[in-house]
């Protein structure tokens, strides 16, 4: 079946399988590579993306689903200029990832939260972030680098 | 302000663009050319005959290439196994537990691999499983292998003498006079303790991609954290030189341990070998579960102390429920064994430790090796005596830990650590004589594990002419950072900026031979290994210029970068250049580590692992939370302080899991909870309220600078901490992890009756 969509802001039409989820076509029939699988049971968030700006799990959505929507993954966020995105800057500056499998969902994750609610509170991101799961780093130091992307975004730094 | 330009500070990761951007390549992003899959059948029984295997219908599925069975195995040699080659790459005439591979279904693709995979039609005849380690050990026990295996390549580093029956492995260790000492001691405490069997969660499962091509030359793209003992386990198996084995490992999603030796590549070369394909075989979560978890361990265990309160004795049986295949078990069962000791100097020591086949998932490293199971024991027992003298736990700990170059293992290297004044800075951090309000406990632990592993490791770095510089290291960047680290000590090495240091690896075949990527040996001995070929590297770039200026090389002067001879500078690339008289050249520096000079004892450093934390526990649900936390990191020198704090968080926070809740637990044969939907894990709202990171640098490590690794000390401390909490909190000892809410309900129920 054809399937129509945004994808990183440029409009794209796949001949996919009903069966697909949206991490199969967005790994191996655009090589997004950046959307990572794990759990496959929505547990994990690794496979976090961005549909119509809200977090979704790619490895259990279909494909089919975002017809006609806006979807969003780690290669979509810097700017036109490469320039990233606040929040990939602060990921780097506090040392936010290890292995750096669980990043790509984590950073969309963080982005939906901001992009909602600029100014959450500790509360509030961990509440947000608590289906986003991350072995190596201990959760502090991407807490932290969420509140420096919140603070840039709002031009508090 | 540090005395150095590029080591020691807290430098911009060399992946990081890579990993925030999603470019990041890990070998489960690998595709080649002309790539076929792979999926296998797995058993549904414990311990059974394998009768026959019928793969017809699956093989005529339009899309299969192949089926491999134990049958389709012939010409090669089919166990592996770096300890014991008990092994096999599929199931030979038995299954060993729920989950073993018995055939592999090759197809054009995934989804075809996998719909194959249930045509296969198995008949097996049911044996008697062996599924506890009483079990295994009891008289007349079925064996779970009935037959005798040869001792894989690196059985025979460390001595293990060879086990019978279901004992994969028998460690003793032993000195004084435990049984006088502990007649004669004026307490013991004495006790029996579990620590449960946990699964590393690495996000990205196992997954290799091989390709055996015509040449029988095989390339292996893999999530092995050793490639190098990777390549020699294909090369057995194969009957390949070295030469024609190359394993490349790309970014790893996650190791922990679990992805130490060899799990998944060569089941997946043999799907190559047999299709003339390049084939990805990759496993999902579920079955990564069913493909190593950690040793869970029953540690009996007694310790004494004299009138004076000196610690004079601990004795020790544990026993390591190891599962169907030996992997790194017999090596978790030698650490297990050293590490029960602690930090302490105890002049009578006395230590069984038996790893033991069971017809469950095999297990093999888990962060800390053998280090959380043991640690848990030995430092409840300590509070334990403490309290039975009256003493306040940390006073007890600072009269009994022993002091830098003290021994705490006669034969071994002496403490290169300073524990008691690391324990006294947790204290100081986690407020340790604050009042406690109702609820609440506190506790800190230590523990002191013989790191690094056999020092083998080797690097050659390039200085080019343009001044940039290649460091070519067989260590895996798992996310430790090592990529970073290692750049940061060749440009502090050679005066380069770090952005003109590229790091290439791991890949066998353009690295040199680097054992392993654990026991945190990384910084220590590849960090050393890059300093010492920088450094023979500049040493031909002075031979060079002495030639180039016609002066003994003895009137050169040495500075940052280069050399002055009177008013004339040159730097190495300069001086490269002009000796080629050529652009684009570079030469090579070498360095070989062995077991020998100063790092002929081992280990090569003590790890030590110091954790303080404050947690309140809800006695009416039994639910723990942990209020502040605070590690010590006494690394010598941290290279990159910020990374070498994230590992300390990262390790305790891991602790922390296997402590609270993280357990697999088998119904008879079965795994119960072999998902992530019901294996809980730490989340973020697990964290610590208060979390503290401290490092002590006093230079005191063989490594680069003085440094020693870290990055497994605190994950082993943190079970008999929240146990020890608990106990001043509610007076309810637990001596089982993980501390459920059901299990410390349970416990203040039976108090309160």
């Amino acid at each position: 079946m054809k399937i129509v969509f945004e994808l990183n802001r440029k409009p794209v039409e796949l001949d996919i399988e009903p069966s697909e989820t949206l991490a199969e076509v967005l790994r191996d029939r655009c090589r997004l590579t950046g959307v990572k699988v794990s759990c496959e049971a929505q547990v994990c968030g690794s496979c976090t993306v961005l549909v119509n700006q809200l977090p979704v799990s790619a490895c259990t959505c279909l494909a089919y689903e975002v017809r006609g929507r806006r979807v969003t993954t780690i290669e979509g966020l810097a700017d036109e200029s490469g320039r990233l995105h606040p929040l990939q800057q602060a990921f780097l500056d506090h040392f936010a990832f290890q292995c750096g499998f669980c990043t790509p969902g984590m950073i969309l994750a963080a982005k939906a939260l901001l992009d909602e609610n600029a100014d959450p509170t500790d509360e509030e991101m961990i509440a947000h972030m608590d289906g986003n799961l991350c072995r190596c780093t201990g959760y502090l130091p991407i807490l932290k680098a969420i509140r420096q992307a919140s603070m840039a975004m709002r031009g508090q730094q | 302000m540090s005395e150095f330009t590029t080591v020691n500070h807290s430098v911009p990761r060399g992946d990081g663009i890579a990993k925030v951007t999603g470019s990041a390549i890990y070998a489960s992003d690998i595709g080649l050319e002309h790539m076929a899959w792979a999926k296998v059948l797995r058993s549904p029984f414990a311990h059974a005959r394998i009768v026959s295997i019928d793969a017809s219908a699956a093989k005529r599925q339009p899309g299969v290439l192949d089926v491999l069975t134990a049958d389709g195995l012939a010409g090669l040699s089919p166990y592996y196994g770096h300890a014991v080659k008990d092994h096999p790459l599929l199931a030979i005439g038995k299954v060993r537990f729920v989950g073993e591979p018995v055939a592999a279904v090759i197809a054009e693709d995934e989804p075809s691999a996998q719909e194959a995979v249930k045509k296969i039609v198995v008949k097996y005849e049911e044996l008697t499983p062996v599924l506890d380690v009483d079990t295994a050990l009891s008289a007349g026990a079925p064996l779970v292998h009935d037959k005798e295996y040869a001792g894989g390549a690196f059985r025979g580093f460390d001595d293990f003498p060879e086990g019978t029956g279901n004992i994969c492995q028998a460690v003793h260790v032993e000195w004084g006079d435990v049984e006088s000492a502990l007649a004669s001691a004026a307490h013991v405490a004495e006790g029996e303790f579990y620590f449960p069997m946990v699964y590393a969660y690495a996000m990205e499962p196992y997954v290799a991609v091989a390709d055996y091509n015509s040449k029988s030359q095989l390339t292996v793209y893999s999530s092995a954290q050793h490639p190098f003992i990777v390549r020699h386990d294909l090369a057995r198996v194969f009957g390949l030189p070295l030469a024609n084995v190359r394993v490349i490992v790309p970014f790893v999603g996650g190791g922990y341990g679990s992805k130490s030796y060899t799990k998944v590549e060569p089941l997946a070369a043999a799907c190559s070998w047999r299709t003339g394909r390049p084939v990805k075989f990759r496993l999902s979560v579920e079955e990564a579960m069913l493909t190593t978890r950690g040793d869970d361990a029953r540690v009996r265990i007694r310790t004494a102390m004299d009138a004076d309160g000196h610690l004079v004795a601990r004795q020790a049986t544990i026993h390591l429920n190891t599962g169907a295949y030996a992997e790194n078990s017999p090596m978790v069962a030698r650490k297990a064994a050293n590490r029960i000791v602690g930090p302490y100097r105890i002049p009578n020591v006395k230590v069984d430790c038996l790893a033991v086949y069971t017809n469950t998932v095999p297990a093999s490293s888990y962060r800390g090796l053998g280090g959380a199971q043991v640690t848990f024991p030995a430092e409840s027992q300590i509070d334990e005596l403490a309290e039975m003298t009256g003493c306040d736990p940390l006073q007890f700990r600072l009269e009994n830990l022993a002091h830098r170059r003290e021994s705490i293992h006669p034969g071994m290297r002496p403490i290169d650590a300073d524990v008691p004044g690391d324990i006294c800075q947790a204290a100081d951090l986690l407020g340790w004589k604050e009042p406690l309000a109702p609820g609440h406990g506190r506790s800190i632990c230590c523990s002191a594990t013989d790191a690094g592993a056999h020092p083998v490791t080797l690097a050659m770095v390039q200085v080019y002419g343009d001044g940039s510089v290649s460091v070519m290291s067989g260590s895996t960047e798992l996310g430790q950072g090592s990529h970073t680290v290692l750049a940061q000590i060749a440009a502090e090495e050679v005066g380069v900026p770090l952005e003109r240091v590229r790091l290439v690896g791991s890949d066998t075949t353009v690295t040199l031979f680097e054992r392993s990527t654990g026991a945190s040996r990384t910084t220590t001995l590849m960090g050393r290994a890059v300093l010492e070929a920088c450094r023979e590297a500049i040493a031909q770039c002075k031979s060079m210029a002495a030639e180039l200026l016609g002066v003994p090389a003895e009137e050169l002067v040495e500075e940052r970068g280069g050399i002055r001879c009177g008013q004339t500078r040159l730097t190495w690339a300069g001086i490269v250049e002009r000796y080629f008289e050529m652009e684009g050249c570079s030469i090579l520096g070498r360095a070989y580590l062995r077991k020998a000079g100063d790092l002929t004892l081992i280990p090569a450093f003590w790890e030590i692992g110091v954790v303080g934390l404050e947690m309140e526990v809800d006695e009416d649900t039994g639910k723990i939370s942990v209020d502040s936390m605070v590690t010590i990191g006494d690394v010598g020198l941290a290279i990159h302080p910020a990374m070498t704090e994230g590992q300390d968080l990262g390790a305790a926070t891991m602790g922390l899991g296997a402590s609270l809740f993280e357990e697999l637990i088998y119904d008879g044969q079965q795994l119960t909870n072999g998902t992530m939907l019901e294996y809980r894990v730490p989340r973020f709202s697990d964290m610590a309220r208060n979390i503290q990171m401290k490092l002590v640098e006093n230079r005191d490590g063989v490594g680069p600078y003085g440094a020693k690794g870290g990055g497994e000390g605190a994950v082993n401390p943190i079970g008999p901490c929240l146990a020890n909490a608990l106990y001043r909190a509610t007076g309810v000892r637990i001596r089982t992890l993980p501390l459920t809410p059901e299990r410390v309900w349970t416990a203040l129920q039976q108090k309160r009756s």
